[in-house]
């Protein structure tokens, strides 16, 4: 199975040896004008590690979406660096690719074609990348769904052809802003399994960002923990859990929640300085953590 | 009826849909009968009633209307009639397909062409299509070709603008995800920006259509039945009804309203059938 995922055929194209590593220094970028301009990431530096799951995590409208749109070259930064393998990021490029926070798969192509989008507008469609699109559906659990519509298909088979979708290309970093956001709690716990299970296989450079902590712990091997707006790296954690992890497992690990304290307990701290200068996104942040930490007891 | 239906084992999709389009299907029937019935009543007032009723008194009741029609039928003018309004509708339309939709997409993808082409668009377009017949009279060498002409404008307008706002509207994402999986201007163009205004392009078309028979009914009253001002143009329904309204059959005339209601919803639903095959993804599940 790791056989097909590698594409051994193609040497450049093996993933395990052409993930890329990113690094984030002193960014800064505002939005808006005159009084109405808003420094919404300051002063960021941190790094994608090569070969690694770094999740970031941060209260919502803290930023995150914003510095995806840097690493992926959609916008440029005001200051700093965004550079990718030590080469400054200058646009979209197919080495970094997004899975966005709302679904964007193409709603005029079925799963198939959607699949196929970037191997066909490369040029690089041969036996071996079909192949690799029929395991890719097979692994995603869609090979019954390939002719549907996006409009078709549910919300959690949506996230998974994006995954899909994005897989096929061998990004040197694959780049997912809160892919699971609003799936319900049983399709996001399936879907934590399949994305490590993808990662795990490829063990590509992967930049997954979220809100939920417990999303964060699952996946990460990397944790950084954002401050609220204007963001920047407020701590990071290593992950030292061992793969494959699975949930029960998890809930009954005491490392697990060592980490997940210790994330919690800075990412309350934020809550409560934003809270101070009135922010509602705070206020419900603190509800939902008390709520945790009195189950935890 | 349906309590009937209701009573076979549960019905399949497909059962079920057929069910539906039935019940539709003897709504609209009812309905029609019910709107004839009225007329043919109301139309008749004057003989069982003692007076003609306000309005609907004076008009031809649906039985003499087909009795005019079933003269008119066999008659091969009245075809003609037909013939001569559905050609102008779809070389004014086809004209107004062919050059609205790239000049839509050329404006849409191109800020330079844009900033050069939508004022004068913008200054163009107010003016409502039968403003042009007597311009279009002069400087077009035929008749016919005015006619045309004016029934191209009526389309023309409504794609440009459905496509140009339909370009518009493509979640910017699509590109963004596009541009980072290796695709280039050309294969955006082909395989984003296209089927993406498709929908549009359609809708432009259905909205197009119409005010195309609008126009070319106009136009044809208004220049009359050429052959008496030289060429061979004139006719059309539009015409057809002008000269029934000339010879005092009012039967007719309203043969002639009821032929151009038929054709414009064999245009629409043409337009509305190839339009629902063209984007497949736009049917529900
Ligand atoms: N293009 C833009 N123009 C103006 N303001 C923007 C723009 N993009 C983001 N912002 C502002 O930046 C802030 C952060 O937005 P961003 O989407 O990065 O947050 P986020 O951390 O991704 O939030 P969420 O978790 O809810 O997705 C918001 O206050 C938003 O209003
Ligand atoms: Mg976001």
């Amino acid at each position: 199975m790791s056989a097909v995922m590698n594409k051994p055929g193609k040497g450049s194209q093996n993933l395990k040896v052409n993930s890329a590593e990113m690094r984030v220094e002193g960014v800064s970028k505002s939005y808006g004008i005159a009084h109405l301009r808003e420094n919404v990431v300051h002063n960021a530096s941190f790094v994608i590690e090569k070969s690694k799951l770094t999740v970031m995590i941060g209260p919502s409208g803290c930023g995150k979406s914003t510095l995806i749109r840097l690493l992926a070259g959609f916008d440029k930064p005001d200051s700093g660096t965004v550079t990718i393998d030590g080469k400054p990021v200058k646009g979209p490029d197919r080495d970094r690719l997004v899975v966005f926070q709302e679904s964007a798969l193409f709603p005029w192509m079925n799963t198939y074609d959607n699949i196929m989008y970037g191997p066909r507008a490369r040029g690089e469609v041969d036996d071996e990348t079909k192949a690799l699109a029929e395991f890719l559906l097979d692994k995603v659990g869609l090979t019954q769904f390939r002719n549907k519509f996006p409009s078709q298909l549910s919300g959690g088979m949506q996230r998974r052809a994006e995954l899909a979708r994005a897989m096929i290309n061998f990004p040197r970093v694959m780049i997912l802003d809160e892919p699971f956001r609003g799936l319900d709690a049983m399709t996001k716990e399936l879907m934590w399994e399949y994305y490590a299970g993808l990662y795990e296989e490829s063990r590509r450079t992967n930049f997954f960002v979220t809100t939920d902590i417990d999303e964060a712990i699952f996946l990460a091997d990397r944790l950084l923990i954002m401050t609220n707006i204007p963001t920047q790296v407020r701590a990071v954690l290593e992950v030292d859990l061992p793969r494959p992890r699975n949930l029960k497992e998890l809930l009954e690990s005491d490392r697990a929640n060592e980490i997940k304290m210790e994330a919690l307990g800075i990412l309350h701290e934020e809550a409560m300085k934003s809270f101070s200068s009135g922010s509602a996104a705070a206020s419900d942040f603190i509800e939902a953590y008390s709520k945790r930490v009195k189950k935890k007891g | 009826m349906s309590a009937q239906v209701m009573t076979h084992q549960m019905p399949g999709p497909g059962r079920l849909r057929k069910m539906m389009t039935n019940q539709r299907f003897y709504r609209a029937i009812t309905g029609i009968l019910v709107f004839i019935i009225l007329w043919e009543v109301g139309a008749r007032s004057e003989q069982w009633a003692g007076f003609a009723f306000p309005w609907i008194g004076l008009v031809p009741p649906p039985t003499a209307v087909l009795g005019a029609w079933s003269t008119v039928f066999v008659e091969s003018s009245y075809w003609m009639s037909w013939l001569q309004s559905f050609g102008r509708v779809l070389a004014g339309f086809t004209a107004a397909v062919l050059l609205g939709v790239p000049l839509g997409l050329a404006m849409a993808v191109s800020r330079t062409f844009n900033g050069l082409a939508f004022p004068t668009f913008e200054v163009l377009r107010p003016i409502p299509p039968l403003a042009w017949v007597p311009a279009a009279i002069i400087f077009w060498p035929t008749q016919e070709m005015a006619i045309a002409f004016v029934t191209f404008l009526g389309a023309f307008y409504t794609i440009v603008i459905n496509v140009v706002g339909g370009a518009k509207s493509i979640d910017i994402r699509y590109f963004q995800a596009a541009q980072s999986m290796g695709s280039n201007g050309a294969d955006i163009f082909r395989r984003i920006i296209l089927p993406g205004v498709m929908p549009s392009i359609f809708l432009g078309a259905a909205v197009g259509m119409g005010i195309t028979w609008e126009v070319v009914v106009a136009a044809e009253m208004i220049s009359g039945g050429g052959s008496q001002i030289g060429g061979t143009a004139g006719g059309g329904l539009g015409f057809f009804i002008w000269n029934s309204y000339l010879g005092g059959s009012y039967e007719l005339i309203v043969v002639g309203m009821i032929s151009i209601g038929i054709a414009g919803y064999l245009c629409s639903s043409t337009i509305r059938k190839t339009g629902t095959w063209a984007t497949p993804w736009k049917r529900l599940r």
